[in-house]
């Protein structure tokens, strides 16, 4: 077992862009809910709209990259809207259930023949990155000591992070604002609120628009930093690993999704990089016949499922969350 | 309890990976072969065949046979593997090592006089060997198939509706008899569909006949739902935990089960080795015998299960926990005992839904995830909860899939299923078939 190397990736991972990517859709849904307890699955939807937004604008029809992302931006705003207009008064569950169809409709239209002039069908849109590549300052690839990183995703991982910062702040300065504190009454306590004289429906919708706006930030750092979008990078499992990331760290706390995605993206390339090693080679430690190298990127899904499970009976709050700040109990 | 339910769920992975691990550590220990049927195989002296048989269509009441007509098969590197000579039937069989992909040609010099191949380009067809026989085609003679029309159009996508909704019924009556009870929005249900699927294929793959693989599989499923809710779900309803937090469990132990079914066979579609190609017995609505039969069992056991649901006395307790569990404690209802009841029903049905849609439309990892969304929409659609609702919603929605596909692009076809979710959580959010009360 070699694991120096096993360290260095999985710390590369777990600040990289996957990460980066994994973050900002968990802030989003940190907005959605830990703060407002909406159970959105379909932060996907948001993601994919982000980047094809950029990637079909940039591609398709030549426009600027800088307009490309607001195009992105309008784009979620609209999606947001959208959505939110039937379901935002469902009872969870059923918002939960809806908005992850919605997701699947995103994904499988944008992936369809029918639009693949505009969009490409299974194999999306490729090329949009060259703006990002071009005001790259790293010349040659970064040295940290410890991790090193190529030019293209040294610079994709300075921007993200920095993204991720601004991301945080603004999250920070909302949510003590007393537009935040009005989101964690509804979480609370819809009906007090509600008998506050507050719109809850319209607070609803502001929250998921911008949550959603942080899940098409997400998109277009996916977009950039693979510098392709395909639909089916946009799967449900998206989603899913986006909340794993938020109860991970902690609802409801402005650094949990942070922590989240470097815990979760860094032990998951150890399980990956461990079993990797393990399974290969003439001489497996694994015995080819309990495990093989196709099987051995397998392991950590299994292990995040189980996490998964295990963590929302015995600690849903996460690693910083508070118990009783968390929207779980509503029904 | 904290380290007694962390052991339970320990235990409950390492059983499915037991019940996994059975037929496929079999299939691994075959030396240098795929499956174990090519282990079985090299012990007589023939490997799996790749066979056809050559006829001229012209008439398709008195189709005649094709003699003389040379065949050559050759491997992926181009090697010969075999070649042989189309007998006087017109059959013709070629024995090749074992599982790979071959390419078959025929040599169109040696064909009769007067006879010529229905498509001229078409001298080679690739054939994917895994294990079993292989037969492939040459359509020999002019087509004179007819070009369907609209009428035989809506009737073979009705047709195909009315099947993958009975199956689609199968799953959602589970889903909807777990929820009913537990009030659990259970997103690893998809996943218990696929299990039955999966397990049959590697019962299967091990040896059994189909039926006896897909008979297996269902009571597999029905021990899998009950050790589920023993070991996970009854212990969470006891402690206390919230129903969005159990519906995250079930997310967390969906993402495990997919992956673990991954793990044990692999990322590509699966056929049972039998039942695969049948051949139908209305050519124009391309009806199967095979598929008359799945349809007449899956109503059979449809009904048979909701008439018990509306009639017996364990379905009145569920439906007495569903309105009121302490109620129904107080009276005398043993609740945690009709819950497991009601999981290992609903697990058996999802189990035997997956088997039955398997054999129709194939199988993968998946399955359970492609599926969970219709299955969500038939419920919602027919009521959460009723009974005669998820058969209702079901066929409701594959009615919707299959003859939507006349109008709108076939790969949308499930685009347009979950818009109907979308719009009757809208208008209706109680179901067709359920009382009106609030949910929003």
């Amino acid at each position: 077992m070699d694991w120096g190397p096993l360290f260095t990736n999985s710390l590369e991972a777990a600040i990289g862009p996957v990460a980066i990517t994994y973050c900002l859709a968990a802030i989003g849904l940190n907005i959605h809910f830990g703060y407002t307890g909406l159970l959105n699955f379909g932060q996907a939807a948001f993601m994919a709209i982000g980047g094809y937004g950029l990637g079909a604008a940039v591609v398709t029809f030549g426009v600027p990259f800088v307009l490309a992302l607001l195009i992105g931006f309008g784009g979620t705003a609209v999606l947001a809207v959208l959505l939110g207009l039937p379901t935002l008064r469902l009872r969870t569950d059923y918002l939960a259930i809806t908005t992850l169809a919605a997701a699947e409709i995103i994904r499988q239209v944008l992936g369809s023949l029918t639009l693949e002039p505009w969009l490409g069908g299974k194999d999306g849109r490729q090329g949009f990155a060259a703006t990002v590549r071009d005001l790259n300052p790293f010349s040659g690839p970064v040295d940290l000591g410890i991790v090193g990183f190529r030019p293209f995703d040294a610079w994709v991982i300075l921007i993200g992070w920095l993204a991720i910062a601004l991301s945080c702040l603004v999250v920070w300065l909302l949510m003590r604002s007393p537009w935040g504190r009005v989101l964690k009454g509804i979480r609370e306590d819809e009906d007090a609120v509600r008998a506050l004289g507050k719109n809850v429906y319209g607070y609803k919708m502001q929250a998921l628009m911008l949550g959603g706006l942080f899940g098409c930030v997400a998109g277009f750092m996916m977009g950039v930093s693979r510098s392709s979008v395909v639909p089916d990078n946009f799967q449900t499992d998206l989603t899913f690993f986006a909340f794993c990331v938020l109860l991970l760290g902690g609802a409801a706390r402005v650094f949990g999704p942070v922590v989240g995605a470097i815990l979760l993206w860094g032990m998951l390339n150890v399980l990956g990089n461990f079993f990797g090693q393990a399974t290969s080679g003439p001489n497996p430690i694994i015995p080819t016949w309990i495990m093989d190298s196709n099987q051995s990127s397998l392991v950590r899904f299994i292990v995040l499922g189980i996490a998964l499970m295990l963590l929302m009976i015995y600690r849903p709050q996460g690693i910083f969350g508070d118990k009783r700040e968390l929207a779980i109990h509503a029904r | 309890m904290r380290v007694r339910a962390t052991a339970i769920i320990a235990g409950l992975i390492a059983v499915v990976s037991a019940a996994f691990l059975l037929p496929a550590s079999t299939a691994s220990a075959a030396p240098a072969g795929d499956a174990p049927h090519v282990r079985a195989a090299a012990l007589e002296p023939s490997g799996p065949l790749i066979k056809g048989t050559l006829v001229d269509e012209t008439d398709p009441q008195n189709p005649e046979p094709v003699e003389g007509v040379v065949i050559t098969v050759e491997d992926e590197e181009g090697n010969e593997v075999g070649t042989e000579t189309s007998n006087a039937e017109g059959f013709f069989e070629i024995e090749v090592p074992g599982s790979g992909t071959y390419t078959v040609i025929i040599d169109t010099d040696t064909l009769p006089e007067g006879r010529f191949l229905r498509n001229e380009d078409q001298v080679q067809s690739t054939a994917t060997v895994m294990g079993f026989d292989k037969t492939v085609q040459f359509p020999i003679g002019p087509d004179t198939r007819q070009v369907a029309g609209l009428t035989e159009k809506i009737l073979e996508r009705a047709v195909t509706g009315v099947l993958f909704g009975l199956l689609l019924a199968l799953a959602a009556l589970g889903l909807s008899m777990i929820f009913g009870t537990t009030g659990l929005t259970n997103f690893a249900h998809g996943e218990l569909v696929a299990f039955g699927a999966i397990v049959a294929y590697l019962l299967n793959v091990s040896g059994l006949p189909v039926i006896a693989a897909g008979a297996i599989a269902v009571v597999c499923s029905a021990l899998f739902g009950w050790m589920q809710d023993l070991a996970l779900w009854r212990r969470l309803r006891h402690r206390g935990t919230s129903l969005i937090a159990m519906m995250i469990v079930s997310i967390g132990m969906a993402i495990s089960l997919r992956a673990l079914y991954q793990y044990f066979i692999g990322g590509s579609r699966r056929v049972y080795s039998q039942y695969a190609t049948p051949s139908p017995i209305f050519e124009s609505l391309s009806l199967t015998l095979r598929d008359v039969i799945v349809m007449t069992f899956a109503l059979a056991i449809l009904v048979a299960v909701s008439i018990a649901l509306q009639t017996t006395r364990t379905g009145k307790a569920m439906r007495a926990i569903a309105d009121n569990p302490p109620l129904a404690a107080s009276s005398g209802i043993n609740v945690d005992r009709v819950v497991a009841v009601v999981w290992t029903g609903g697990a058996a049905l999802a189990g035997l839904g997956g088997f039955l849609y398997a054999l129709k439309f194939q199988l993968d990892y998946q399955l359970g995830l492609r599926l969970l969304l219709l299955i969500f929409a038939a419920v919602i659609l027919g009521g959460l909860g009723t009974i005669w609702g998820a058969m209702f919603g079901a066929l409701i929605i594959s009615m919707f899939v299959e003859l939507s596909t006349l109008v709108i692009p076939a790969e949308l076809k499930y685009t347009g299923a979950l818009g109907v979710l979308i719009v009757i959580l809208l208008i209706r959010p109680q179901g067709l078939l359920n009382r009106a009360q609030r949910v929003g």
